[in-house]
């Protein structure tokens, strides 16, 4: 019998099993299919922060979700159509992001005592039979045994049979939503090209898995998801980890530097460090350093000498750094922070999401030390960021921070990249040699119009000079605790932050009025689940508007005259509040905050319940 | 990509000559009248023409503590940064700019307690830097509390029933991390200081020089039996390549390895002679662990070995900064420079039309 094939508009799945079981390389793979299919798609990995918890239980389980579909796809989806379930503590761990009639596919070999007791399910309560999901669909396929069976005669080991059976689901899920199966191929003929035997029984395994579907009267319907209306062009699938990489190294291609990185390991910013690592003949030299305040200090090392000096780290790691951040503050070099945020205080939760660093990114610095701040919206802009980030480092001679976070850095995204042509040159100077002939000496603390010191670097005869974190005497540099030149000089360095405001762009609304009753307000990651929540209610017939903040410090100049064409603000924030504040304390506006911190992005349903309710209270208020 | 890697990675010397004045700033010293660091001063501004790098390549970069003022003084290129991070500091200079001459100016609060991280990680990469420790058993700056290499028992104002803290050992600890370069040198012989500081200078890879620098205010005397000229002969060796280890007003002692375990001897009374005795070698690692260890503390009252003074161990080994440019340059040459589209646009796409 032929399955029937039925047309979606946009599906999510969410594969998930225990910590070895391959989810992530699934899911992954599925993504890139996807995106070769072109689809939109948003994509949400999520795994436990302990490298192997206990195999088959609740902690242990790893997840990946992904959203795709025909038409604009700006989150990974609130909940799933379909379930992969590996085991029972997949199930038991996910289930709740499962939507009513949703598919479940089981794989019943993880269903047996020892799995239900390890799930805490107990052996008598086996969740598939107890008839606890009639409210779902569920497709029991015993992927462990028809793996073996698949590769019985492949001569390999039990481990190495029991690895691969993440590939047969893979086969299946590609079967169902009618998926060409070629450029998994490739990737395993890659991956495997020193093992050629698990190269053949990954794709054997594969195939079988696609052909089980095909065979099997298990599956009545097959879906088809027709490729998304998005822009014309050519498209990548890219992280947003990976995307900052490709920023960084552009940004110094444009300003023709090299670039540093120096960089302690922390999730979930280490995977910048391995990609830039590899680049070492872009001109990249990375340095894993002994500690998070050595990576900032070899960064600055490196500002001095003349390179773009980048460090990155999570939020933990970035309290570490805040002396020495500090210390580019008064040393007014250009220095690049990047900060994958994660959720909590100290450890926190280090691989959940979270963008609770905000205000330390602020004010995270003794005394009055202003940086700038830059956020990208989606993974694709961790480019745009992270370029802006470096040009305006480079060009105002500051601190930036760029503040990413775990949903976007490991999330993914299609994405139009840019040419080299179409990027913007980053114009910089060095302060030329001197032959002592000069009408004045020269003043490494002199500014130009823009309240910006030259870039005076070692190995240029006549320049020779000193800084350091002492308060300098305007233009000198010579130390100074004068009291009205500590006044100047504070005044300085805040007033050249916030010239900055003259070098980016003005805010623009993203969806909805330019002026109305209702703006929500976005920064960062939050920016797909908000646009989608403000378009629906937009459709449903609400006068509301989307504006969301890339530059954050300093603001674009035009923001206090944009929200001051709205009745209400509202801002939307995976913290307890900190946008809300800065808006609040800079516009003297009573703005409201919707906020969340478990760890998770927003879903787009409770957004649009927090943003009706505010709504409706302010209006009831008014009567 | 600006081409900055010229050099041979201890600055530029082509057509240099200057003499010591051309190396102060025009910023007034303002440490305590008396304090050993002028002396220190004075000899690294005496030593800078005879290493012979131009002026626009040297930097000197310091920590925080009453030495970190030092790159103030000096007409070169410098940064006074934050408390203990200058190691890391001049690291990332020195991967970037190989080609410059680093000088890394800390004291034994600076190195060995808030930056002891740092220290032990600059000294095991061996980059190509050069570093002076100005040991004053003190915390000067911050007014007199004890500092790492404070002898137990002492008693300053953080410890007034007297410190119970385990004093540093910063060569053995040098040692320990496999400094390609150990020595010690003292305020108080401004001539072999100089000596000293053109070793560390002209040495590739880390140079560690820790310097006994008198503090006058808040621990004066510290070192006095190793710098007074009259208890100097008998409390202090100096140490030569290739020498005996001799010492005495009158040369009159030595010491001697019996196995491994060195002994001082009497060469007066007929049982020992020159040819008895240990000849240094600077390159002998187990011997100059053995060296590092003649540090009995003179209030323990049961002082043995004389303090070394000289360079205890000289060795080549590979420089961290010189690896990862050759890494680079052998990544490019294997590869090419990178094209920033083919980067960029990734390994699958597909076009939308």
């Amino acid at each position: 019998m032929k399955a029937t094939d039925l047309i979606r508009d946009e599906v999510t799945i969410r594969f998930a099993g225990d910590s070895g079981d391959g989810m992530q390389l699934t899911g992954s793979l599925f993504t890139n299919t996807t995106a070769l299919e072109g689809n939109d798609l948003r994509t949400l990995p999520e795994f436990p922060a302990e490298i192997r918890a206990p195999v088959g239980t609740v902690p242990g389980v790893s997840s990946f979700q992904l959203h795709f579909g025909s038409r604009e796809i700006m989150t990974p989806g609130d909940a799933c159509d379909v379930l992969v379930v590996m085991n029972s503590a997949a199930l038991k761990a996910n289930l709740s992001m499962l939507k009513k009639g949703g598919a479940i596919i089981a794989n019943t070999a993880g269903f047996d005592k020892k799995n239900l007791n390890l799930a805490k399910y107990g052996e008598e309560n086996n969740p598939l039979e107890d008839g606890s999901l009639k409210e779902y669909r569920v497709l029991e396929v015993d992927i462990t045994k028809l793996t073996k069976e698949s590769l019985s005669d492949s001569g390999l080991s039990y481990k190495d049979i029991e690895r691969s059976k993440n590939m047969f689901v893979l086969g299946l899920l590609y079967w169902m939503y009618n998926r060409p199966l070629e450029s998994t191929i490739r990737f395993l003929e890659q991956k495997f090209a020193k093992k050629p035997d698990i190269a053949k029984a990954n794709i054997k395994v594969l195939k079988d898995g696609y052909h089980y579907g095909e065979t099997t009267e298990l599956f009545g319907e097959t879906y088809r998801v027709k490729s998304a209306d998005i822009g014309k062009g050519e498209y990548r699938n890219v992280t947003g980890n990976e995307a900052t990489v490709l920023g960084l190294v552009a940004a110094t291609r444009q300003a023709n530097l090299p670039l540093f990185y120096g960089s302690y390991p922390i999730t979930p910013a280490s995977d910048i460090l391995h990609e830039l690592s590899a680049l070492k003949n872009f001109g990249v030299y990375t340095f894993q350093a002994e500690d998070e305040i050595a990576a900032v200090s070899s960064a600055i090392g490196a500002a001095f000498g003349g390179s773009l000096g980048v460090t990155s780290s999570s939020g933990p790691g970035i309290a570490l750094k805040g002396e020495a951040i500090g210390l580019a503050v008064m040393l007014e070099l250009p220095l690049v922070i990047l900060n994958v945020q994660r959720a909590g205080p100290s450890t926190g939760m280090p691989t959940k999401t979270e963008q609770a660093d905000l205000l330390q990114a602020m004010y995270g610095r003794n005394g009055e030390s202003p940086a700038a701040i830059v956020a990208p919206s989606t993974p694709a802009d961790c480019f745009d960021a992270a370029f802006e980030a470096c040009r305006i480092a480079l060009q105002h001679m500051v601190p930036v921070y760029f503040l990413s976070d775990g949903y976007l850095g490991n999330g993914s995204e299609p994405w139009q990249f840019p040419k080299q042509d179409d990027l913007r040159k980053i114009e910089i100077s060095f302060e030329p040699a001197r032959n002592g002939e000069e009408s004045e000496p020269f003043m490494p603390y002199k500014r130009d119009n823009n309240f910006v010191r030259s870039w005076a670097i070692p190995g240029t005869a006549g320049i020779e000079h000193r800084v350091g974190g002492l308060e300098k005497q305007e233009n000198t540099g010579d130390v100074s605790y004068d009291p009205d030149n500590h006044q100047k000089m504070t005044d300085m360095r805040q007033a050249k932050v916030d010239k900055i405001a003259e070098f980016i762009p003005d805010q623009t609304i993203d969806s909805g009025k330019e002026t109305g009753d209702v703006l929500v307000l976005g920064w960062g990651s939050t920016y797909g689940s908000i646009r989608t929540a403000v378009r629906e209610l937009i459709d449903e017939g609400m006068d509301v508007s989307h504006a969301h903040i890339k530059y954050l410090n300093p603001f674009p100049k035009n923001l206090g005259e944009l929200i001051s064409g709205f009745n209400t603000v509202i801002v939307p924030e995976i913290n307890s509040g900190q946008l809300v504040r800065l808006i609040r304390d800079r516009f003297m506006v009573p703005a409201k905050g919707v906020n969340k911190v478990k760890g998770r992005p927003f879903f787009v349903d409770e957004l649009k319940e927090e943003i009706r309710e505010i709504i409706s209270s302010m209006e009831s208020e008014q009567l | 990509m600006i081409d900055r890697h010229t050099g041979n990675g201890n600055g530029n010397s082509e057509g240099v000559s200057y003499t010591g004045k051309d190396f102060s700033s025009d910023q007034d010293v303002r440490w305590c009248p008396g304090c050993g660091d002028y002396t220190i001063l004075k000899q690294v501004q005496t030593a800078m023409p005879e290493i012979g790098v131009r002026k626009e390549d040297i930097v000197f970069i310091s920590g925080i503590g009453c030495a970190a003022r030092f790159p103030y003084y000096m007409d070169t290129f410098g940064m006074h940064s934050i408390h203990g991070r200058a190691p890391a500091i001049a690291t990332g200079l020195k991967i970037t700019r190989p080609e410059l001459s680093v000088w890394v100016i800390s004291g034994d609060g600076d190195s060995l307690s808030i930056g002891g991280n740092h220290f032990l990680h600059l000294l095991r990469r061996n980059v190509n830097v050069n570093f002076l420790l100005f040991n004053n058993q003190i915390y000067g700056l911050t007014k007199g509390q004890y500092s790492p290499t404070s002898p137990e028992g002492s008693v300053f104002k953080s410890t007034p029933f007297g410190s119970i803290d385990h004093p540093v050992n910063p060569l053995a600890l040098s040692l320990g991390a496999d400094a390609s370069f150990v020595a010690r040198a003292m305020d108080r012989d401004p001539r072999h200081l100089k000596e000293m500081l053109l070793r560390a200078g002209n040495h590739r890879g880390t140079s560690m020089l820790e310097i006994y620098q008198n503090c006058i205010v808040f621990n004066d005397g510290a070192f006095e039996l190793f710098t007074d000229k009259k208890s100097r002969p008998n409390e202090a060796i100096y140490l030569e390549h290739g020498k005996p280890l001799i010492f005495g007003s009158s040369d009159e002692k030595g010491v001697r390895l019996d196995g491994h375990k060195p002994e001082v001897v009497s060469l007066e009374d007929g049982n020992y002679s020159k040819d008895d005795l240990w000849i240094h070698d600077e390159q002998d690692r187990t011997k100059a662990h053995l060296l590092s260890r003649f540090f009995d503390q003179p209030q323990d009252g049961n002082q043995n070995f004389p303090r070394p003074f000289g360079v205890l161990y000289a060795v080549n080994r590979n420089c961290y900064d010189e690896g990862v440019n050759a890494q680079v340059e052998d990544v490019v040459s294997r590869k090419g420079i990178g094209d920033l589209d083919e980067l960029i646009r990734g390994s699958e796409t597909w076009v939308v039309e």
